[in-house]
């Protein structure tokens, strides 16, 4: 019976603890319009504008407020979310998949590819939206040639994989270097760093609706299939021997996450240890059960990003890279975690 | 119900056998101890029998009817499978982990329920292991991961449990108390198959034993009658002396008079 109840209260426990993160999720979300170096836009301000769109309200805000709110800062805390819980969704599950957690979604070669496919259409004088699709389109190719490759190996699987994928993203390194040497130096060469770099202050509504599309494919299978991660984070012969479908299940898993990643990736740069970092912080205060882990991921790598964003807008005149910021600010992080050490019970 | 392969020709390429002519069957209640030595094949028969790798030729039966064709969440709710504890590399509850033994049972996109759950409390129960499911997994002792490992199989309420080698790294007390468990285990009408390289264990908890040698079988048969002097001299290359001790056996398994021990000489 205390057995019981100390189960009962466990899960109470976990309960509360996921409301601490939605709670810090939603007063982020909300906070967020008053970051940028448009000042004074008061919280109250933001929701009647927001409660104006659905149904008129009477506000005697200036008009110039509305443009901030909804063209400017909306589009981007959105994107923020959105790229955010993306990235540490499909780390989880990459986690999980190669049982090892020291792995992000770039270890396929999305991001490697996703950055070939961008400065190659940059290279070419594409317009801003081919080349989020040939970054979208390359980043899926990187990661269907790692697997190729990998299938061919004769190894344990995901090991295999994750050989081939150190050697398709230095490959497609290599060629990203290959665009930058050959670029006009005074006008593609510093547009090709930039978008590497990744940011989001270009983004528009339009961007992220199209971004939508390819986001939701890949993370409802995921947060469906979310349970099987377990199982299949033991190895290959016990998730077999325990019903599991693994060769299947792995393709299915590495195809919606790598959706995930060139989506997040095609729209908002490179972006990096979001994936690696987030994981490791939601085990910390949530546990390992990929039940309730994926579903804390997305929402604290939602507020962690937009966290970041905030800040790359506003510390100093210049906008700071989101790309060098969530560096800066993950890998201390992530070290501060491993010496620490714990995961929550 | 028995379990059986006939005629089993077991490997990793079909033009590279392994293992060729394997014929033994296990009924409800039974144990099989397979001996071998190292690199004799036991882990290739193993994977065979749990479908890992394909079986090269022969059928694998389940009451006469093949299961080649049976889904892997068929095959896992007939047999549960007992690997070497091992570390995984996230940090699961001692109850997540058994409640994965409920997966073949589960649609492809729920999780466990309350009567998983409820399932999965009768496995901890019938191993007496209460006291470590509020713990984490990784930081149970050898014996203890064995124990959750064993509750994980049966919250599969399979018919067959193979186990590899459940007793390779665990201390004398922890291998008798693994022992003991699935002595119990086959007294509730369990199927057993597990390996083992101590041949003591198989004259201690054994009704069959399956002898491996030379890519086929050596021999098969009660402990009793085929694990001899000569055997072992073939098997391992060492010369024992097996000795009747005079005590009588707890377990009527291998209906002896008394228990018999290997002593190695060479």
């Amino acid at each position: 019976m205390n057995q019981n109840a100390t189960r009962l209260g466990k899960k109470k426990l976990l309960r509360v603890k996921m409301s601490v993160i939605i709670a810090v999720f939603i007063v982020l979300f909300f906070g967020s319009f008053n970051f940028g170096r448009y000042d004074g836009i008061s919280l109250w301000n933001v929701v009647l504008i927001f409660v104006n769109k659905v149904f008129p309200v009477h506000g005697d805000w200036p008009k110039s407020f509305e443009t901030v709110v909804l063209y400017i800062r909306f589009p981007r805390i959105i994107a923020a979310v959105l790229i955010g819980g993306a990235l540490a969704l499909a780390g989880t599950s990459y986690q999980a998949v190669f049982k090892n957690p020291l792995v992000s979604p770039d270890i396929l070669g999305a991001s490697a590819g996703a950055s070939f496919g961008a400065a190659l259409a940059i290279f070419n004088s594409f317009g801003a939206v081919w080349v989020q699709i040939s970054a979208f389109i390359m980043s899926l190719i990187a990661v269907g040639c790692s697997c190729f490759v990998g299938g061919r190996i004769k190894r344990d699987p995901s090991l295999a994989l994750i050989l081939s994928g150190i050697f398709v993203s230095s490959l497609a390194s290599a060629l990203v270097s290959l665009m930058k040497f050959l670029a006009d130096p005074l006008d593609k060469l510093p547009t090709i760093t930039f978008w590497l770099l990744g940011t989001l202050s270009n983004i528009t509504l339009t961007d992220i609706t199209w971004a939508l599309i390819p986001m939701a494919v890949g993370a409802v299978p995921l947060i469906l299939l979310r349970w099987r991660l377990n199982v299949l984070s033991m190895g290959d012969d016990e998730a077999k021997a325990l019903g599991i479908e693994t060769k299947r299940l792995r393709f299915v898993v590495i195809l919606c996450s790598t959706i995930l990643t060139a989506a997040s990736i095609s729209i908002g740069g490179l972006i990096g240890w979001v994936g690696l970092v987030i994981p490791h912080l939601a085990r910390t205060i949530v546990g390992s059960n990929n039940k309730i882990l994926i579903p804390a991921a997305i929402i604290i790598g939602g507020s962690f990003l937009l966290l970041v964003d905030n800040f790359a807008r506003s510390l100093s005149s210049v906008e700071i890279p989101l790309g060098v910021l969530t560096a800066i600010v993950g890998a201390p992080f992530f070290i501060t975690l491993m010496l620490r050490g714990k995961e929550a019970s | 119900m028995v379990f059986a392969l006939k005629n089993g020709v077991c490997g990793y390429a079909p033009n590279k056998p392994i293992l060729k002519d394997i014929n033994f069957d296990v009924s409800s209640g039974e144990v099989l101890c397979i001996l071998g030595a190292n690199g004799a094949g036991k882990s290739t028969l193993f994977k065979s029998m749990l479908g890992l790798i394909p079986i090269l030729n022969g059928v694998l039966t389940v009451d006469n009817e093949s299961i080649a064709g049976w889904s892997r969440a068929e095959i896992a709710r007939t047999i549960g499978y007992i690997p070497q504890a091992n570390n995984p590399p996230f940090s699961y509850s001692v109850l997540d982990v058994i409640l994965m033994g409920r997966t073949a049972y589960l649609g492809l996109f729920a999780s466990p329920k309350k009567e998983d759950e409820e399932i999965a409390e009768d496995a901890i129960r019938q191993l007496n292991i209460s006291r470590l499911v509020d713990k984490r997994y990784q930081e149970l002792s050898g014996g203890e991961k064995q124990l959750v490992l064993i509750a994980r199989a049966l919250a599969q309420l399979p018919k067959i449990l193979i186990m590899d080698e459940p007793t390779a790294a665990l201390d004398f007390g922890n291998q008798q108390m693994v022992l003991n468990q699935i002595h119990k285990l086959s007294q509730n009408g369990l199927s057993i198959i597990m390996a083992s390289h101590f041949p003591d264990h198989a004259f201690l908890y054994s009704h069959k034993a399956l002898l491996l040698k030379d890519g086929g079988i050596y021999s098969v048969g009660r402990p009793n009658d085929v694990i001899t002097e000569e055997s072992l001299r073939d098997l391992y290359a060492v010369e024992t002396k097996i000795i009747n001790t005079g005590i009588q056996p707890r377990y009527a398994a291998t209906d002896a008079s008394d228990i018999k021990i290997c002593v190695p000489l060479s």
